[in-house]
């Protein structure tokens, strides 16, 4: 660590696999309530078990994108950050706000909560991923805002590199896109079309800024390859990103109530989406083999490399399966889309975030690297994680491809129910995957306990 | 990578890009809302139907089922319920919930007002009525 303020990101590290760990545990109650139906019913019905793992995972890794951009700011613009009391005083207002949003799904009706915190004066919750009270939707706004003020103000004081120009592009567009939140209009299909200019807007666009601007910084540091070189191939990947991405949007107008040439625009740009993933495997274990030093932490090299790989295999192979329109008529909204939404997240946003912490804890903790038991055992979380939520992916596109056949290809269409128990032993081997996953998380948490011999500090 | 082509090249196509294809999606945007009248059924967003929109949102019916198949695909699409099951079927299903069957899925009981039941039944009916490109490809959704 070179700059003593880069020290707020632990807070933000610390909780982004806190609440992790909560998204997991509600990951397994909903893995069974899948194929043991009533289960937790009627204490925490399947909505609320969802809701709370995704805005969990929402919130765990806007927490990782803060903390990476408090870590990653003032080391790129070489200078202190602009005031760490805010971004601390930012990091207790987002934790128990976004503490108390969780506890207000798990203990209050949805329909009471909505009313207690002034839907009835603005109506934006009840939509997916967008479950959030206004008051919550509104502290989101002012946290984002008071982060955005804090590194920009620290980036205009300091060093303009390529890497925290492209970071903060994205975050300025992640805090933009937010907006569009607000807005929810009575036309069904003006307030589908709307929502995804957040949903599709943030994953397809804006975060891959963030993310290969994350991903860039890290292989800077652990390969030690010319900034020059990084810089080039971080603008073509965003830049494939984007031109592919937003047009790429159009993949989810094919059935909303919205024209027809979406089918076209949204099959041709999005089928182009996996470009940009793809590129970025190829950059990440590009500069691993043109590496100018052995970085001793191998663990962050590890996962640099699985973000490229999984990133490319769940956003942009998993992607494509589903992305053109013809297939789309029959995929659309089935467990296919699951499948490619777990790996998805995984591959692209969990593990760029766990590659962050895991090259900067160590610094953090006041060593180059840790020992190499501390990271055997991280690197065993990292396989076991990876490689169950490959068979997670796996078990659902097997479940979602029998769904598609038995509930709508078929010429004899089963109902949805008679289709659920049809495929149940998928959804169970997808509820065994996800244990061993949450072993592997454990894995993961022991890794920080394993005491050893700690790498002297280097300086990249 | 290397050679002619340079880091300013790659930085202005960027940008070039980025906001090209931007003020793309923007026309496309602009043009879709132009379109909508001919496909959205806003001839028939009465205020039962908004009101039964507002129920379906502060009941986060969305957390189990698929609209216009987006959603949770945990419990059946529902944006072509009302021709496959009719308005009285779904009233007489959500008053009769939970069931109660040991190891089925479970849908909560709302204690809805006869009014909510016909608000909801009716945001179903004009969401069935969106012109939706022929999809789902059948009945069962």
């Amino acid at each position: 660590m070179k700059y003593s303020s880069q020290s707020v990101a632990m807070p933000y590290f610390i909780a982004a696999i806190g609440l992790f760990v909560g998204q997991i545990i509600f990951g397994l109650a909903m893995g069974l309530q899948y194929v043991v139906g009533d289960f937790l019913f009627p204490e925490i019905p399947f909505n609320v078990a969802r809701m709370v793992h995704t805005n969990l995972l929402i919130v765990w890794l806007l927490f990782g994108f803060m903390g990476a951009t408090y870590f990653l700011v003032p080391e790129e613009a070489e200078t202190e950050l602009y005031s760490p009391k805010l971004a601390l005083a930012m990091f207790w207002i987002f934790l128990v706000a976004g503490a108390a949003t969780i506890l207000g799904y798990l203990l209050v009706p949805y329909s009471t909560l909505a009313e207690m915190t002034g839907n009835n004066i603005l109506a934006t919750m009840g939509r997916e991923f967008l479950e959030q009270p206004l008051l919550t939707k509104i502290g989101i706004v002012i946290v984002a805002l008071a982060f955005l003020f804090n590194i920009t103000m620290t980036l205009l004081k300091g060093r303009k590199t390529v890497i925290s120009i492209v970071l903060l592009m994205g975050l300025w567009g992640l805090a933009i896109f937010f907006l569009f939140s607000f807005y929810n209009p009575g036309n069904l299909v003006k307030d589908k079309f709307y929502w995804w200019w957040v949903v599709h807007l943030w994953v397809e666009g804006v975060w891959e800024l963030i993310m290969a601007a994350i991903l860039a910084f890290v292989l800077i540091k652990v390969t030690g390859v010319d900034r020059e070189v990084i810089e080039k191939w971080l603008y073509v990947i965003i830049t494939l990103a984007l031109v592919t991405g937003l047009i790429g949007t159009g993949h989810h107008y094919f059935w909303i109530g919205t024209p027809g040439y979406w089918q076209w625009l949204g099959s041709v740009f999005s089928a182009l989406e996996p470009i940009p993933f793809f590129a970025m495997t190829v950059f990440a274990f590009n500069m691993v083999n043109r590496r100018r030093r052995e970085h001793p932490n191998k663990a962050a090299v590890l996962w640099a490399l699985g973000t490229g790989v999984m990133a490319f295999l769940g956003a942009g192979v998993w992607g494509f399966l589903h992305t053109l329109a013809p297939v789309n008529y029959y995929t659309h909204g089935s467990q296919i889309t699951a499948a490619h939404g777990h790996m998805a997240f995984y591959g692209a946003y969990v593990l760029v975030v766990l590659t962050m912490i895991s090259y900067a804890m160590p610094l953090l903790r006041g060593r180059a690297a840790n020992d190499e038991r501390a990271q055997v055992c991280e690197m065993w979380g990292f396989w076991l994680m990876t490689i169950s939520m490959v068979f997670i992916t796996l078990f659902l596109t097997a479940a979602g491809i029998l769904q598609v056949w038995l509930q709508r290809v078929s010429d004899t269409p089963m109902p949805f129910m008679a289709v659920q128990d049809q495929v149940s032993l998928f959804y169970w081997m997808r509820l065994w995957a996800g244990v061993v996953f949450a072993a592997g998380l454990v894995t993961y948490l022991a890794s920080f306990f394993v005491k050893g011999e700690s790498k002297p500090l280097i300086h990249a | 990578m290397s050679g002619t082509f340079t880091k300013a090249m790659a930085r202005n196509i960027f940008y070039g890009g980025a906001v090209f294809f931007f003020l793309l999606l923007v026309a496309l945007s602009f043009d879709t809302m132009s379109g909508l009248p001919k496909s959205d059924n806003r001839a028939n967003l009465t205020e039962s139907v908004l009101r039964g929109k507002h129920i379906w949102e502060t009941r986060n019916c969305i957390g189990c089922h698929t609209l216009l198949g987006e959603g949770a695909y945990f419990a059946p699409e529902l944006g072509n319920v009302y021709p496959r099951r009719g308005g009285e079927f779904i009233k007489a299903w959500i008053k009769s919930q939970p069931t109660g069957t040991p190891g089925r899925r479970q849908m909560p009981q709302f204690n809805f007002t006869e009014q909510e039941l016909d608000d909801i039944v009716a945001f179903l009916k004009y969401t069935s009525e969106i012109n939706t490109q022929k999809w789902p490809p059948n009945i069962e959704g």
